[in-house]
């Protein structure tokens, strides 16, 4: 994987010891808070409910061991001993004291991590398919060129106050592991008669405003993508609403403008600034490439894997639901669950990192990702060592074979954390996925992915949950609006609005009540709620949502 | 009619610390049973005034509706949160309180 060089190493040194020299001012006063915010911003540093909160970016969510290790390091050293990852692969730390963040940040530097630009109105971290690298159905490894990107978007002199944030995302797969339709530019890597190529989506995003992003593209050439994302951002920067917050990302610009008129600007902005781009990114891209070559696989027998799957029903169960192809015989890529039932969705404890790591360090060729979906990956794993992984990784509180499942929740922190939230999230998840395992459903329910945001700008995905759950303040008391049909893979769609919301203690059995109708409504166990629902329609599930409104009607 | 005015705390967030703080008659306090309840408005202002200049103490100063008897409480659940901690850890205020 890519490692800094001195330019990194100097930059990131510079950076740190910049913001160190900013915290000292506001200390002293020298700085007001109004002036202090947009720089702590820039590094990550959010002042939330009941602390500061750090952002650290795991670039396109690829870790190595001794990455893990610092993040759990710094967790037992500068906070409350855990990390949450988040929907956009980045870790935050919750409790972090303000005269501590610049040490924690040389820690980070130490690994080649920083928080630079995991807030603000800037291009954020640019995030991946979490399976890169390893998914048998990948064209090439999108990290690579997320890294250019990275590397092209920090610092960026014309994109450090865009009118809005700007979020990158790029998969290498045709199935669309990484959101990349609801992202501001998701690309997607394409082969076009024997020519690698990307696939440029613009527009998308969550939020009060969802929208699934629009082809600008349907073709560029690798050595086209970054002028072309030049122009974009660049179009975006000039056009995009400064005057209203809600309508300043690129979807509304998008959206208010039409993609013809945005494509005509774009062109019209690449051929000018095209001849800038003289080939030397191609040359730096080259050089990170050779960073990301592949590990070498073994050949080994699969004797161990199969007489544990045929012998020990936990560990199929693990194998059947967390266990994806990998593109090498005898491999494949296991997914850690960080969403132990009634565990807060993404948190992982510093021992638990440790364990990770290690078992990466002596399984997986050093290498870790982390999903947005809030879990861990192991991408390299051979299916000789899965018995061993899995044993280790049962004693530490990490082999819930849920993968996919109704109890892979995504919740964001909610108003257990967040200063924006309107509404909890974690304790509803909590309560769902001990709900379904007390009622030993959720492997008969099958694939259904439920999304719970505490506020409308949908960290948790609710709009592209196949169940979304959205937490809101209606008249100073928490209730959850419930959207159905939503899908954040390449056939993206926005969930619909099932109708009147759900104080807290009534969301579960609503949701109990929902599965329940699915399970009726299912044509065969191979039907998914997904398929279901859009065979039938938000109707049947409606009336298993609101058993009084059908009662009233007949 | 102008809405009559409710009782109120000052509260913000420690500039250093980052927790939740509450105006007493003197200082801050992280209690917020100690906090100095308002329930006249002109007196609210000048202490909004006053947190407000402490720039060098505190982060993000507003006035949070309290129920005064006996001892202030919530009215709202955001500042319940506020004055306990999160609900998944006995993290933040419910440590020590």
């Amino acid at each position: 994987m890519y490692s800094y060089t001195e330019f990194d190493d100097a930059f990131i040194a510079e950076r740190n010891t910049q913001f160190r020299a900013q915290v000292e001012r506001r200390i002293d006063g020298s700085l007001t808070e109004d002036e202090f915010k947009p720089l702590r911003l820039m590094n990550g540093l959010y002042l939330q409910l009941h602390a500061y909160m750090l952002r650290v970016a795991i670039p396109y969510g690829t870790l190595n061991g001794a990455q893990m290790h610092k993040l759990a390091d710094i967790a037992d050293k500068w906070d409350r001993g855990y990390g949450h990852f988040t929907t956009r692969q980045n870790i935050q730390y919750n409790w972090p004291k303000l005269r501590d963040v610049p040490d924690m940040l040389d820690a980070l530097a130490e690994v080649n991590m920083h928080a630079i630009q995991t807030s603000g109105n800037t291009i954020r971290n640019v995030t991946a398919d979490h399976f890169a690298g390893a998914a048998a159905d990948e064209v090439a490894d999108p990290r690579p060129v997320a890294e250019l990107i990275r590397q092209w978007s920090t610092d960026h002199p014309e994109f450090q106050f865009l009118p809005r944030k700007f979020k990158v995302a790029v998969s290498g797969s045709p199935h669309d592991r990484a959101v990349i339709k609801a992202h501001d530019i998701g690309l997607r890597i394409v082969d076009r008669d024997g020519q690698q190529g990307f696939e440029v989506i613009v527009g998308g995003g969550l939020g009060r405003t969802p929208m699934i992003g629009k082809v600008l593209y349907d073709f560029v050439a690798s050595e086209d993508l970054l002028p072309t994302l030049e122009a974009i951002v660049s179009v975006y920067n000039l056009l995009g609403r400064r005057d209203n917050k809600y309508k300043a990302r690129i979807k509304i610009t998008v959206h208010e403008n039409g993609i013809e008129d945005i494509r005509a600007r774009v062109d019209a902005r690449y051929a000018l600034i095209r001849p800038q781009f003289t080939g030397v990114d191609q040359q730096i891209l080259a050089r990170i490439e050779a960073d990301f070559a592949s590990p070498v696989f073994r050949t080994a027998p699969l004797d161990a894997y199969t007489q544990a799957y045929d012998s020990d029903a936990i560990f199929r169960s693990w194998a059947d639901t967390n266990l994806a192809d990998h593109r090498a015989p005898g491999y494949a890529i296991v997914s850690i669950s960080l969403k132990a039932h009634g565990a807060t969705p993404g948190d992982a404890t510093s021992r638990q990192m440790r364990v990770m790591a290690d078992l990466a360090a002596q399984y997986g060729h050093d290498e870790l990702r982390i999903s947005h979906e809030q879990n861990v990956i192991l991408p390299h794993v051979h299916r000789a060592d899965l018995p061993a992984l899995h044993a280790a990784l049962k004693a530490a509180g990490l082999a819930t074979a849920n993968i996919g499942l109704i109890s892979d929740i995504i919740a964001c922190p909610g108003m257990d954390y967040c200063a924006l939230a309107t509404a909890r999230s974690i304790p509803i998840a909590q309560e769902i996925a001990t709900r379904f395992d007390e009622l030993k459903l959720e492997h008969e329910v099958g694939p259904l992915k439920i999304k719970i945001s505490g506020c409308i700008n949908a960290c948790g995905h609710h709009h592209v949950g196949h169940i979304g759950i959205l937490g809101l303040d209606r008249a100073g008391v928490e209730n959850y609006q419930i959207t159905l049909g939503g899908d954040g893979t390449e056939d993206a769609a926005i969930g619909e609005r099932a109708g009147p919301g759900f104080a807290a203690n009534e969301i579960i059995p609503a949701i109990e009540r929902l599965v329940f109708g699915y399970l009726d409504l299912r044509q065969d166990p191979s039907e998914t709620f997904l398929q279901t629902y859009r065979r039938l329609g938000l109707a049947p599930f409606k009336a298993a949502l609101y058993p009084e409104a059908r009662a009233n009607a007949a | 009619m102008a809405k009559p005015f409710t009782p109120k705390v000052v509260t913000a967030n420690a500039l250093l610390e980052g927790d939740v703080i509450y105006q007493t008659g003197t200082g801050w306090t992280r209690d917020l049973t100690q906090a100095e309840v308002l329930t006249d408005e002109a007196d609210a202002d000048l202490r909004m005034i006053d947190a407000s200049q402490q720039t060098d103490l505190v982060v993000g100063v507003y006035l949070a509706e309290v129920d005064p008897d006996p001892l202030p409480r919530p009215v709202h659940f955001r500042e319940a949160f506020r004055a306990k901690g999160p609900s998944n850890y006995a993290h933040g205020k419910q440590e020590t309180l």
